[in-house]
């Protein structure tokens, strides 16, 4: 029983975190580590600025969608 | 026959455990009868599962051995030598990202329409001509490409095809290589906006849907912005409740007095969908454009899997012959021509997507983290996007044949009445009775399904069968309308982003000109820019609606030619490589399909130029009319003068427009050879574009699943310092399988 609910729940978590992989919701998270890894000073954008950010700098980066 | 694929041995030294030895027998025997039965099976219906296990089977064959001798000994791929994502890591462009998360991204990058648009069209062949190609073409031509054109823009720093045209061809090849991709990305927004237009017309309960996705989007977008920051699952989770919402709610309408309001007729439509995709383009992109984009993925691979299901739990049977007449006589009422070239035209993206080259050298390349995984990306992506196409082709292949051509021909030729179709179906040697076009209409509550082209609606009745006998929960009706709002939802997400990627190009061009047009956020430029694109597609989405012969069978092949001929550019490109790195012994590897493509393309351009038949040539159909109007003569589908006066015009353009693509070809290809001889007369001259060598401090997989030894040694990376992370899905240095050794 035991065995099938941690097949089941690693299943579960895999999908997660495939999603959250997918869709960018980690981006902030590796933004974050991004910054403690160069400069632990350096300050830090709140998630809202980060986000915000990240929406307008693909106003300048077109992504084509195929046909 | 197909799956005897033509393999080398892999280069591994030592004899291959004798349980792959027997896996891969058993692979290759099942694959080898499903394709005997499909082939050979004639005069009783077969399951549509043969179809699948057949192409199935020799995408794992193809994969395991024709794509690793590939990148083994063609590409020499290096996993010791670091990618763009890690010797460029900015953390925005170039990062290393998990294979698994970057086919996710690649996959719904290229997939779109056309894989599902082309096959159901290409379905008027029968469902033989269709499924070889879609297997055999991706497996030699398609996924080559894909996977080709990114290992090359990844050796490139991530460069694309364009800037690789420049240089490695030269300022000719590159110029229209620009050009080619420009026009043909307007015919691709003209036909795709046409198929939205021809499945929503007169269609309250799909107007209605398609039009709420506006507001949902913007919804989403603001909640995205302001209440939610990031958390992208969620918004999404409420956007497709409320898009589920507003497809039931398409019914209620349809059936209230809000219905004429959303009964639109096809000029109505474009007017809507020109305003739409210009104020679409203008927005800043968090508004409307990535909230629909998170839509549409989401239902795209949700619908895709759920067709996959579906099929397995009705296990319909092929309505539709192995190969029709009309594959000889080329007088098919879907679209003109023979099978040779036309089938491979109209299967397009399915099979060899020219598209697939801007995405493999756009994004992907600065995204991947091992040379190795282009197989799992590029050849694996292009793969799932060939399994779509053999989808489509059999949900197009389970409806009644008589319905499938009611639904399909012209309007101009099914006539007025559902009497008339019925006739003129008969005609074509196949039978529906008005009772049961009536019927058929009805089951999925739309006022007609006579002459519903674009393949679309089509593809709409095959899937909502397949659903309803599969799950058996669901009118017909919702799930047509389901796959109505499916297929529009992202054509119309395709046009909004290709318009912006068209309105870029433009301002970028004009920027060399005249200086202010380089700043891409200067509002007039902005608007003119997006302007002009949007009136182009648009000029040819109005003449695709209001065409007496019928815009998709005169605007689809063009599509078809644009796409392809793209394809031909791109194989170039990497020929040309192949050829310049001294790799001519295996330049067969591209250039064969090179070869292919082009004598496909170039046959069908020419017959679409200088053919005598008005069926097919654009030039003898504007001759007949042209001299008809002089003798003020209407001749059927036309009606009036100023219809005849339209196809004269319809016709001139476009018979021009195919020259135009196919000179732009062979330029290209011209020029490509010179620079290829002139690399082999003196190999020293040839100058290296590669990015150069950086040792890689990366550790990763290359396939879906770890070997052994790369368990091991990832787990050797991650041991100073790393945070562990147990269990599969929690990768080492769990953002992206970084790893990092430093």
């Amino acid at each position: 029983m035991s065995a099938v609910r941690g097949v089941v729940g690693r299943a579960v978590a895999g999908v997660w975190w495939y999603l959250r992989e997918v869709s960018g919701e980690t981006a902030y998270d590796r933004y974050v580590e991004h910054c403690r890894r160069h400069d632990a000073a350096a300050r830090v954008l709140s998630r809202r600025e980060f986000e915000r950010r990240r929406q307008d700098d693909r106003d300048r980066t077109p992504q084509q969608r195929c046909c | 026959m197909v799956d005897t694929v033509r393999t080398e041995p892999a280069p591994s030294r030592g004899r291959p455990p004798l349980r792959s030895i027997v896996v891969w027998t058993l692979v290759a025997v099942v694959g080898a009868v499903s394709w005997g039965v499909v082939a050979l099976v004639r005069g009783e219906e077969i399951s549509a599962l043969w179809l699948l296990a057949a192409a199935l089977g020799s995408y794992a064959i193809a994969y395991r051995f024709y794509a690793r001798f590939i990148v083994r000994r063609v590409l020499k791929v290096d996993d010791t030598r670091a990618t763009p994502a890690e010797t460029l890591r900015n953390d925005t462009d170039y990062q290393p990202t998990d294979r698994r998360v970057l086919f996710g991204h690649h996959f719904a990058a290229i997939a779109g329409a056309g894989p599902l648009v082309g096959p159901v069209l290409a379905a008027q062949m029968g469902y033989l001509p269709g499924t070889l190609w879609i297997v055999v073409g991706v497996i030699f031509a398609g996924a080559v490409q894909d996977m080709v054109v990114l290992f090359f823009s990844m050796r490139r720093n991530g460069k694309s095809l364009g800037q690789m045209a420049r240089e490695e061809i030269g300022v000719v090849g590159g110029v229209a290589a620009l050009i080619g991709v420009f026009t043909i990305m307007i015919i691709l927004l003209a036909v795709l906006a046409l198929v939205v237009v021809n499945a929503l017309a007169d269609s309250a309960w799909g107007t209605f849907s398609i039009a709420m996705t506006i507001p949902i989007a913007l919804f989403m977008g603001f909640y995205l912005r302001t209440l939610r920051p990031g958390q992208v699952i969620e918004t999404s989770l409420i956007g497709v409740a409320l898009l589920l919402l507003a497809i039931v709610g398409g019914g209620w309408v349809q059936d209230s007095s809000w219905a004429d309001a959303f009964t639109l007729s096809p000029e109505a439509l474009v007017v809507a969908l020109v305003v739409y995709g210009f104020v679409a383009s203008v927005l800043p992109v968090w508004m409307l454009l990535a909230p629909r984009d998170y839509l549409s993925t989401f239902m795209k691979i949700g619908t895709i899997v759920l067709l996959a299901v579906g099929l397995l739990l009705a296990r319909p049977t092929l309505q539709n012959e192995a190969i029709t007449e009309f594959a000889s006589t080329g007088d098919g009422p879907v679209f003109a021509g023979s099978l040779f070239p036309f089938v491979f035209i109209t299967i397009a993206c399915g099979a060899l997507s020219g598209f697939h080259a801007l995405i493999a050298s756009g994004t992907t390349p600065k995204l991947i983290e091992k040379e190795s995984q282009v197989r799992m990306i590029g050849y694996g992506g292009m793969l799932m996007e060939s399994f779509v196409a053999i989808s489509a082709l059999i949900a197009a292949s389970v409806i009644d044949p008589g319905l499938y051509y009611a639904m399909n021909a012209p309007a101009g030729f099914l006539g007025d009445s559902l009497e008339s179709a019925s006739e003129a179906v008969a005609g074509l040697g196949f039978a529906i009775s008005p009772d049961q076009l009536a019927a058929a209409a009805a089951s999925v509550e739309e006022s007609t399904l006579v002459a519903r082209t674009g393949g679309a609606p089509t593809l709409a009745v095959g899937m909502s069968q397949i659903f309803t006998d599969g799950f058996g929960v669901g009118a017909q009706a919702f799930w047509y309308h389901f796959a109505i709002m499916f297929e529009a939802l992202f054509i119309l997400t395709t046009v909004d982003a290709g318009t912006r990627v068209g309105r870029f190009m433009l301002q970028d061009t004009l920027g060399n000109v005249w200086k202010p047009m380089r700043d891409v956020s200067w509002k007039p430029g902005l608007w003119l820019t997006s302007a002009v694109v949007v009136a182009a597609w648009g000029y040819f989405l109005w003449a695709g609606v209001t065409d007496p012969l019928g815009g998709i069978n005169q605007l689809f092949p063009l599509f078809g030619i644009a796409n392809q001929l793209l394809a031909a550019i791109a194989l170039t490109v990497v020929t040309t490589i192949l050829i310049k790195t001294g790799r001519l012994k295996w330049a067969w590897v591209t250039g064969i399909p090179l070869l292919w493509d082009a004598a496909v393309t170039l046959t069908a351009s020419w017959q679409k130029v200088f053919s005598d038949d008005p069926g097919l040539g654009f030039f003898a159909q504007r001759e007949r009319f042209s001299e008809a109007l002089a003798d003020g003569e209407v001749l059927p589908p036309a009606r009036s003068l100023d219809d005849m006066e339209q196809v004269v015009t319809n016709s001139t353009v476009d018979g021009i427009l195919a020259a135009f693509f196919a000179l732009l070809v062979v330029i290209i290809i011209a020029d490509a050879a010179r620079v290829c001889v002139r690399a082999l007369r003196d190999p020293s001259k040839a100058t290296s574009t590669e990015a150069p060598y950086v040792e890689s401090t990366l550790v990763a997989p290359s396939g879906l699943i770890p070997t052994r030894r790369e368990r091991e040694l990832m787990a050797a990376a991650s041991r100073p310092g790393g945070d562990g992370g147990g269990g599969r899905h929690a990768r080492p240095g769990a953002d992206g399988d970084g790893g990092s050794l430093r």
